[in-house]
C-alpha cells in the first residue's frame, strides 16, 4: 500500500481522494497531485519543468 | 579572408566565470566556483529585471521552508559555443532539478529568483511559473536542457 504524506501525518493513499492536473504551455510543463480526506485538502505537490530560458543579448558596436 | 566584427564568444563565457573585469568588483579570494540559492515569492511580490539581490520582502514562508531557499547546483562549467563568424552563445543549466520538500507553502508564489550566495546575495535570474501552493508536499523545478537554445542562462551575441 502506499503512503502519502500529510497535513495529519503519513495516510494510507487509498483512503484519499486524488486529484491530478497538468499545465503546458510555452512557459512551462507543471504536473501537480492532491489529496483530499472528508473535503479536506491534506496533501498538494507540484512539478515545473521550465521551458524558457532568460537569455540576454550582447553586441560589438562598429566604428564607422 | 576577411576580418569580421564580432563580440567574440569566448568573452561571453568567460562573463560567466568573473573572467573580466571593466570597473570595480569585489575580490574574489578563490577562484572556485560561487554558491547559489533558489528563493520562492509570492504571486504579490514585483521580482524583476530589476532586481539586484536577494530580499526576503515578498517571499514564501511556510512549514520547512527556510528563508532564503535552498542550493542550486551547477555541475557543469559554463560553455561558449560559436554559431557562425559574427555570433555565439554562452550558455549554463543548474545541473539537478530545485526541490522543496516537505514543505506547506499555503500562499500562492508564481516565481524563483537564483542568486549568488557567495557574492553578497546579488541577484541571476528571476524565472516564472503559474500560480502554486503546496501542502504536506514537495515542490520540484526542473532544468531545461544545457543546450545552446534552451539552457536556463544564456549569453547571446544578436
Amino acid at each position: 500500500m502506499a503512503m502519502v504524506t500529510t497535513t495529519k501525518g503519513e495516510m494510507d493513499e487509498s483512503l484519499l481522494e486524488k486529484k491530478e492536473g497538468s499545465v503546458d504551455n510555452d512557459n512551462e510543463y507543471t504536473t501537480w497531485v492532491e489529496y483530499w480526506l472528508d473535503g479536506e485538502l491534506v496533501h498538494r505537490s507540484a512539478h515545473v519543468a521550465l521551458k524558457k530560458n532568460v537569455s540576454s543579448a550582447v553586441e560589438a558596436a562598429s566604428f564607422n | 579572408m576577411a576580418n569580421t566584427q564580432a563580440m567574440t564568444t569566448s568573452f561571453m563565457g568567460e562573463l560567466m566565470t568573473a573572467t573580466h573585469n571593466f570597473g570595480t568588483a569585489p575580490v574574489r579570494g578563490t577562484s572556485a566556483t560561487d554558491s547559489f540559492k533558489a528563493a520562492l515569492y509570492l504571486t504579490t511580490a514585483t521580482y524583476n529585471a530589476s532586481t539586484t539581490a536577494y530580499s526576503a520582502t515578498g517571499e514564501v514562508s511556510g512549514t520547512n521552508y527556510t528563508a532564503g531557499g535552498v542550493a542550486v547546483t551547477f555541475g557543469t562549467p559554463p560553455t561558449a559555443t560559436n554559431s557562425s563568424t559574427t555570433a555565439g552563445v554562452a550558455f549554463v543549466t543548474p545541473s539537478a532539478s530545485i526541490t522543496y520538500t516537505p514543505v506547506t507553502l499555503a500562499t500562492a508564489f508564481d516565481a524563483v529568483l537564483i542568486y549568488n550566495s557567495t557574492q553578497s546575495n546579488k541577484a541571476v535570474s528571476v524565472h516564472t511559473f503559474g500560480s502554486q501552493t503546496i501542502t504536506a508536499g514537495t515542490f520540484t523545478l526542473t532544468m531545461p536542457a544545457n543546450t545552446t537554445a534552451a539552457a536556463l542562462l544564456r549569453i547571446a551575441t544578436t
